[in-house]
């Protein structure tokens, strides 16, 4: 199933259980289907237009009134083109508006550079107060989405619109906030999110024939980041890749070798966009394009146990 | 008449200069210009309860223009929201009185503003969701016309005027000074009556330093079906003969004890 169509679904629940709840969106009604919503709540869906900025200091005025907001719109225009009225009308005003930053990074595919948002988690990682969480799969944004609601506070979710593979096994219990150990191992740790988990899992076979047991661990929650997991992984096997659909400055990779930084500082090699601007093509072309395939995960991984090795 | 609303509107100036001398500078020209609507908005058209600032379906003011703070806090002092003695810790470390104005710092501050152009859209999320809540409330707004240079307002302007949030009042402070001189020179708003008529208000042009004026507009703004901006014609650090002579230079400025002494008498009609 589409994740798109988990949201919506789960919203729909959402909305009928929470009279509180509204939608926004800036003429991308259509392309986050929530056109159906619009037609079962039509005062409760608002389409504010091609103006992302109003779109999010709307959306604080309504939360400051006691609503509960969630606006989706492409994610760079959520977090870039809208960064101040984020900063601001949002987070600073503490108002409880949860922003859907809709395919993120590589995800734009043939929308290309000026739809990738390859930095939108190093920009509102630095908003005080602010939950960022990115899913894997379907079973985890369903579980994600009810506990992102009663969080008190604002929120920026990194949603891939389609259908992606599984990831999590049935009984999976998500915990906002805390990470998950996807596969245990004693090598290396593999901390990656979003799209990148399923690459890692991809990855995984490839390890194992070279002989590495690598312990991949899903950090959804990009802040607060789950330091506890972090270190306790590190500390078992003493090195660490990290795997992101995103720039690897100020995202996933700079959360975590902050974190290993102040208490376990080990040996830490990025997957993801490196210091570059995105481009169209599908993801096959863009993972090899951008170095994001399981090889090149098996790749650090040794680089990352070499130096291991090397620091020793 | 309005005797009692006339002392209200000085008693604002008075402790607008006092606050802002407190630490000896502010953005004072901007918040002169603004006594009386504030005076007439808190003592003569809010439905407000000082003792209960968050009450539900209160009428708001979202002062867009968030540098107007002084001002802002003067009203809401003499109004009962906090003693006035708390004016006189403007900007000192830890006040609860910042610089632009802060919602979840100040009793009676409805929005936290100071990045321009971003309140107005604050003001039509909170006017659309009184309107969802059926409560009846009038939702005002102040913005700045050197604030007006912001595309987000326009952006508010727009959805505002579409969807005809009659609940919805916003003055323009048009003073037509910005710090880096007349608006009508830097970029000009002109012809800013037929802007705001082209995007769908209800528009009235008035001095925004005659009460009876203001008054009557807010009343006739109430009764109509689409959104109401006032542009209220005004003079920068109005109310201070040495303040206005400043034009441009009034925007953030020095204000020492001595200058706040004559400020205050001039006020209050003593000079």
């Amino acid at each position: 199933m589409e994740m798109r169509q988990v949201y919506v679904d789960t919203i729909r629940e959402m909305m009928a259980e929470d009279a509180r709840i509204v939608l926004l969106n800036a003429d991308l009604g259509k392309a986050g289907g929530t056109l159906g919503l619009a037609k079962l709540y039509p005062d409760r869906v608002f389409d504010v237009g091609v103006a992302e900025a109003n779109m999010l200091s709307i959306a604080a005025g309504m939360a400051s009134y006691g609503l509960r907001p969630w606006v989706a719109t492409f994610a760079p225009f959520a977090t870039r083109r809208a960064c101040d009225q984020f900063a601001l009308s949002i987070c600073y005003a503490r108002q409880n508006v949860k922003v859907i930053g809709m395919d993120p990074g590589i995800a734009a595919e043939l929308n290309g550079g000026t739809h990738m948002g390859l930095e939108d988690v190093a920009a509102t990682r630095s908003y005080k107060g602010l939950t960022i969480f990115e899913p894997v799969d379907a079973r985890q944004l369903k579980q994600a989405l009810p506990q992102l609601h009663a969080h008190q506070g604002p929120a920026y979710i990194r949603l891939f619109r389609k259908a992606i593979a599984e990831v999590f096994p049935e009984g999976y219990r998500f915990e906002l906030g805390r990470a998950d150990v996807v596969k245990e191992g004693r090598d290396v740790s593999l901390f990656a999110s979003g799209l990148m988990v399923q690459e890692c899992v991809e990855a995984l076979p490839l390890l194992e024939a070279a002989g590495i047991s690598a312990e991949l661990v899903n950090i959804h929650t990009i802040k607060p980041i789950d330091r506890e997991a972090i270190l306790r992984s590190a500390r078992k096997t003493g090195c660490v890749v990290t795997a992101e659909n995103h720039s690897v400055i100020g995202g996933l990779y700079s959360a975590v070798a902050e974190t290993l930084a102040s208490g376990c500082p080990v040996p830490a090699l990025p997957i993801g966009i490196n210091d570059m601007f995105g481009e169209v093509g599908f993801l096959p072309y863009l993972k090899k394009r951008f170095h994001m395939t399981k090889e090149d995960i098996l790749a650090a991984c040794r680089e990352s146990i070499r130096k291991k090795e090397e620091f020793k | 008449m309005n005797l009692d609303l006339e002392q209200a509107i000085k008693d604002i100036r008075e402790q607008t200069v006092r606050c802002i001398a407190s630490i000896g500078v502010g953005h004072l020209g901007g918040s002169l210009s603004l006594a009386e609507i504030l005076g007439c908005l808190y003592f003569r058209h809010m439905r407000v309860e000082p003792d209960n600032p968050r009450l539900p379906g209160r009428d708001r003011l979202i002062v867009s223009k968030g540098h107007a703070g002084p001002a802002v806090y003067a009203a809401l002092a003499l109004r009962g929201f906090f003693p006035v003695q708390e004016l006189l810790t403007l900007n000192a470390g830890g006040t609860k009185l910042p610089s632009h104005c802060d919602m979840n710092m100040t009793p009676g501050v409805d929005m936290t503003t100071g990045s321009l152009g971003q309140g107005i859209s604050c003001a039509v999320g909170v006017a659309l969701a009184s309107r969802l809540a059926g409560d009846g409330a009038t939702i005002y707004a102040i913005i700045g016309d050197g604030e007006s240079q912001e595309g987000q307002v326009w952006e508010a302007a727009m959805y505002a005027g579409n969807q005809r949030l009659n609940n919805l009042i916003v003055f323009t402070d048009y003073n037509d000074l910005q710090i880096d001189g007349p608006v009508s020179q830097v970029n000009d708003l002109a012809p800013l009556e037929d802007k705001w008529r082209a995007f769908g208000w209800f528009v009235q042009v008035i001095n925004g330093h005659k009460v009876q004026q203001i008054n009557e507009a807010i009343s006739r703004a109430k009764h109509q079906d689409k959104a109401a901006m006032i542009i209220a014609k005004t003079i920068k650090g109005k109310g201070v003969a040495f303040v206005e002579a400043l034009g441009a230079g009034n925007h953030n400025m020095p204000l020492s004890r001595e200058e706040a002494d004559a400020a205050i008498a001039e006020i209050r009609g003593e000079g």
